[in-house]
């Protein structure tokens, strides 16, 4: 499926990514490193040639105006996207030494080891308990006290305190953010590597907003971290690199592609900007 | 309503008249009260041939609505007459039907809706195989039956479980439909998050979703088994008009069900039968209606909101 | 506080754990599903072949032409005859005094739900009428040929009718078809766009004409197709006439008069029994077939013209 290689790029060299990892400080190892990867729906192209590497313990953020191509990349790296009737994957994105989309390779173990938070909090219409339980009762994950499994993702996610007294209620009694913070507890306890999240804070209010930020922070230390998010303060305020993605219009067939553009330090990005395009949309000329 | 000034002179005058000529007198005009009426008549004609039709049943069969009904066999008297086996028989096939249809009407629902590449020719043209048999007379599903039989060489047609075959196909397309837009109303997310935490689709099938649709998918059942139960015409095709001393006791019996025996009743001279008949769509009819509010009940309690 | 804390994952994972994992309960299970759903199509394909094959047995015992023109049914008499045109002038008959009945009382209770009442009204009234629906078709059988027969027209109106008659049966069945058509023309004006109705009422039309020339042409195909549904339900009825529409199989001419109908002769030929491969049993499936045949037609006519009168907004 990801063996046909794209020998003419369509989109100019000039035009893609003038900021490439090599230019960053190398000391956390890559976790998830994206080659050439390029994801198309049927004949429409709509990611081109993405080249970067996310790394250990970090929390990365993907920025870019509306149709960029972001939330298909992060879909991609943990195989979301096979479930889109004509979704095709180019390139490779290597997880511990293996390209996920190999022939051999189980989409169904990659998403245990790389889990997705979603813009809409989804949980399920169970129990809160059951709702952690879930993921590792379905992925077969032994377990001495499922009691303790439950209380530490809750823990973690900090939500503990304020379900303790109703682990058997129903989750759609919560509210947004709390609603939001339990799928990531739900996330946190089949011991994902990296988290991805879509949009995460989107559909809350500010303050559950900032609860899921101050979150994302300690989360940090155990799991590795990206984030899709049309919030550039948000971005500055969270992420450690962040990858700037916009949408040219492909040579050949006039649609919009999404490349990447710039991947720095957030602070370098935001500060000094290498191409033109980031500092225009950073300062809101566009987007 | 709205009263208008007149205006007799000049551009308002034109306009007022032209619009008052459209209107031809508003809503209150006797044209527009008699087409109300006449609606209103529709609507309580049709009600009230409901209410006749009750009333009906109940005046004929209300006096025959006793104990010896639920413990009398059919007899050549009707003094002596009950429905004992009829109401027994109804039990033992529509039970035997819930087992026989459910299984396989859930499953190619889960196929149809979960499962199946909407692309795929095969797959579309089960979908619209479904819709067909919905709309088929149900004596066809009694002469596939009866044909069945003759090609199994199976000599005995009066059986519970070839009586629960017939309706059993007669209901699948409601069952499968049924459990469909109850599997499609679980929202897409609750599939995603359950695949992203690295479950299989099947797991997301037996843990998620279906427990989801279970609401639905339990009315759909108790409305499709109520529409079985008030079926006659399949099972006179086979053999189901006996004149049963015995109650029913397993599935290779002999049985006849309650529509039946009001059929058979229905066609008898004397006056003492159709009272019996009456009676008996007395109890036909409360099963029903019980079967209903359950089916109702259901989906009011337990249904999700998304 | 817990004293449990999950082991960290090792930083290196082994390739084997990304592996392909074959799940042959899985892949078992989906295959019962897909079986399932292949099974309706089975369903289908026997009803064909099983109306089929007597059929065709019995064609070779009886000229088509002569089924299907002959006036004459007596199937079971010593000289038999198969004209099977009796059966369906009674089916006719049955059906229309049905459509009179059901056709105005479910479009006008249609309207009066969709354009009229209010909302907590349609609440109460809509399910009520579907309780017309759930009445078991026997049931209407006992009504029909004992009260609507028996009383109604012989007693109360003296009318010259024996112990069956199609009026009576064509009548109750017309009162089952009335949720049929009121739930599905209700369904389909319900879908009319607000905006012309505005639109209309803007121009200065009151909502009888409203309704009339603009709610009502705009819904057509779908009140076509309730009346077609209507008209296949009652083609395909085999209670009601069985029991108040009569036994005997004559040219019908007249309301008061009674026949039997294709179904109606189904039911009465599977109450005797005929061996299997006989005459008499063929006989059964060819009106089978030929009663199967006419609903086909119904049904994708009324495909058709729904296709044809469709306004797409």
């Amino acid at each position: 499926m990801n063996d046909n290689r794209h020998t003419h790029p369509t989109v100019s060299i000039h035009a893609r990514a003038t900021a490439v990892s090599d230019r960053m400080d190398d000391t956390a190892p890559v976790v998830l490193d994206c080659e050439d990867v390029s994801i198309y729906y049927g004949e429409f192209r709509a990611v081109t040639e993405v080249s970067l590497g996310f790394r250990r313990n970090e929390i990365t953020a993907l920025i870019g105006p509306s149709g960029c191509g972001k939330s298909t990349v992060l879909r991609s790296l943990n195989r979301m996207n096979d479930l889109v009737d004509g979704a095709r994957v180019e390139g490779r994105i290597i997880f511990h030494a293996e390209d996920i989309y190999g022939k051999d390779v189980d989409a169904i173990a990659v998403r245990r080891r790389i889990g997705m938070v979603f813009q809409k909090p989804n949980p399920f219409p169970k129990s809160i308990y059951d709702n952690i339980a879930y993921g590792p009762r379905v992925i077969g994950m032994k377990v001495e006290s499922m009691d303790d499994l439950v209380e530490e993702a809750l823990t973690r996610a900090a939500l503990w305190d304020e379900v303790k007294d109703k682990l058997k209620q129903s989750a759609l009694g919560l509210s947004g953010g709390q609603q939001q913070r339990l799928c990531i507890a739900r996330t946190i306890a089949v011991q994902p590597e990296v988290i991805l999240m879509d949009e995460p804070c989107s559909a809350l209010d500010p303050i559950a907003t900032m609860k899921i930020e101050d979150l994302m922070q300690q989360l940090r230390r155990d799991y590795t971290i990206v984030i899709v998010t049309h919030n550039m303060q948000q971005a500055a305020r969270v992420a450690d690199r962040t990858a700037f993605f916009t949408a040219l219009p492909d040579e050949t067939t006039g649609d919009r592609t999404g490349v990447l553009v710039e991947y720095d330090y957030t602070s370098k990005l935001f500060e000094r900007p290498a191409d033109k395009r980031t500092e225009d949309y950073i300062s809101g000329r566009f987007g | 309503m709205v009263t208008s000034t007149p205006t007799r002179h000049g551009m308002g005058a034109l306009v007022h008249r032209s619009v008052r000529g459209r209107a031809k007198g508003g809503e209150t005009s006797p044209r527009s009260i008699a087409f109300l009426i006449v609606l209103w008549f529709c609507l309580l004609f049709a009600l009230l041939f409901l209410v006749v039709l009750l009333i009906n049943i109940w005046v004929d069969g209300v006096g025959r609505l006793d104990l010896a009904l639920f413990t009398e066999y059919p007899s050549s008297n009707p003094d002596d007459a009950g429905a004992r086996p009829a109401i027994l028989g109804s039990l033992w096939v529509i039970g035997t039907t819930a087992v026989m249809t459910l299984p396989i009407g859930v499953a190619a629902a889960i196929h149809l809706e979960e499962f199946s590449d909407r692309h795929n020719l095969i797959n579309r043209a089960v979908e619209l195989n479904v819709q067909n048999l919905a709309a088929i007379p149900s004596v066809i599903y009694g002469m596939l039956t009866l044909a069945a039989l003759g090609l199994f060489g199976v000599v005995n047609k009066n059986q519970v479980w070839v009586g629960a075959l017939a309706l059993s196909m007669l209901i699948l397309p409601v069952i499968i439909i049924a459990t469909r837009e109850a599997l499609r109303a679980v929202p897409a997310e609750i599939r995603q998050g359950s695949l992203a935490l690295g479950a299989t689709p099947l797991q997301t099938v037996f843990r998620n979703t279906l427990p989801a649709a279970l609401p639905g998918i339990a009315t759909g059942a108790i409305l499709g088994l109520s529409r079985a139960l008030g079926e006659a015409a399949p099972l006179l095709l086979l053999g189901g008009l006996v004149f049963l001393r015995f109650d029913p006791n397993g599935l290779m019996s002999g049985y006849t069900t309650m529509p039946i025996q009001i059929f058979n009743w229905t066609g008898r001279p004397q006056q003492g039968f159709h009272e019996l008949a009456a009676a008996t769509s007395i109890v036909l009819l409360v099963v029903l209606l019980l079967m209903n509010a359950l089916a109702i009940y259901i989906r009011n309690r337990y249904q999700q909101r998304w | 506080m817990s004293t449990w804390s999950p082991p960290r994952p090792p930083a290196v994972i082994s390739q084997d754990s990304l592996r392909a994992r074959p799940r042959p309960l899985d892949t078992a299970i989906r295959l019962l599903f897909r079986v399932a759903a292949i099974f309706t199509i089975i369903i289908t394909v026997g009803i064909v072949i099983a109306l089929l094959i007597p059929s065709l047995a019995f064609f070779a015992e009886v000229p088509v032409w002569e089924f299907l023109f002959g006036t004459r049914w007596a199937p079971r008499f010593a000289d038999a005859s198969f004209g099977v045109v009796p059966l369906v002038t009674a089916t006719a008959w049955t059906t229309a005094i049905a459509l009179v009945v059901a056709v105005p009382l479910g479009l006008g209770a249609a309207v009066f739900l969709s354009e009229y009442a209010h909302r907590r009204a349609r609440k109460i009234l809509k399910p009520v009428l579907e309780l017309l629906a759930g009445i078991p078709t026997v049931v209407y059988g006992y009504f029909a040929v004992q009260f609507i027969q028996a009383t109604v027209l012989r007693e109360w109106l003296g009318l010259d009718t024996g112990s069956f008659s199609v009026l009576a049966a064509g009548f109750v069945m017309g009162i089952m078809i009335v949720p049929t058509i009121a739930s599905i023309s209700e369904d389909a004006m319900s879908a009319v766009p607000n905006s012309l109705r505005q639109g209309s009422a803007a121009l200065g039309a009151n909502r009888m004409q409203t309704t009339v020339r603009v709610v009502f042409p705009a819904a057509l195909s779908g009140v076509i197709a309730a009346i077609v549904l209507g008209v296949s339900r009652a083609v395909g009825e085999t209670m009601i006439v069985a029991l108040a529409a009569g036994q005997q199989a004559r040219i019908v001419t007249g309301p008061l008069e009674a026949g039997q109908t294709m179904t109606g002769f189904i039911a009465s030929a599977a109450l005797g029994d005929s061996p299997v491969g006989s005459l008499e049993y063929d006989t059964l499936f060819a009106v089978g077939l030929l009663l199967f045949v006419i609903t086909l037609v119904i049904n994708f006519a009324s495909i058709a013209i729904v296709r044809r009168f469709r306004e797409a907004y």
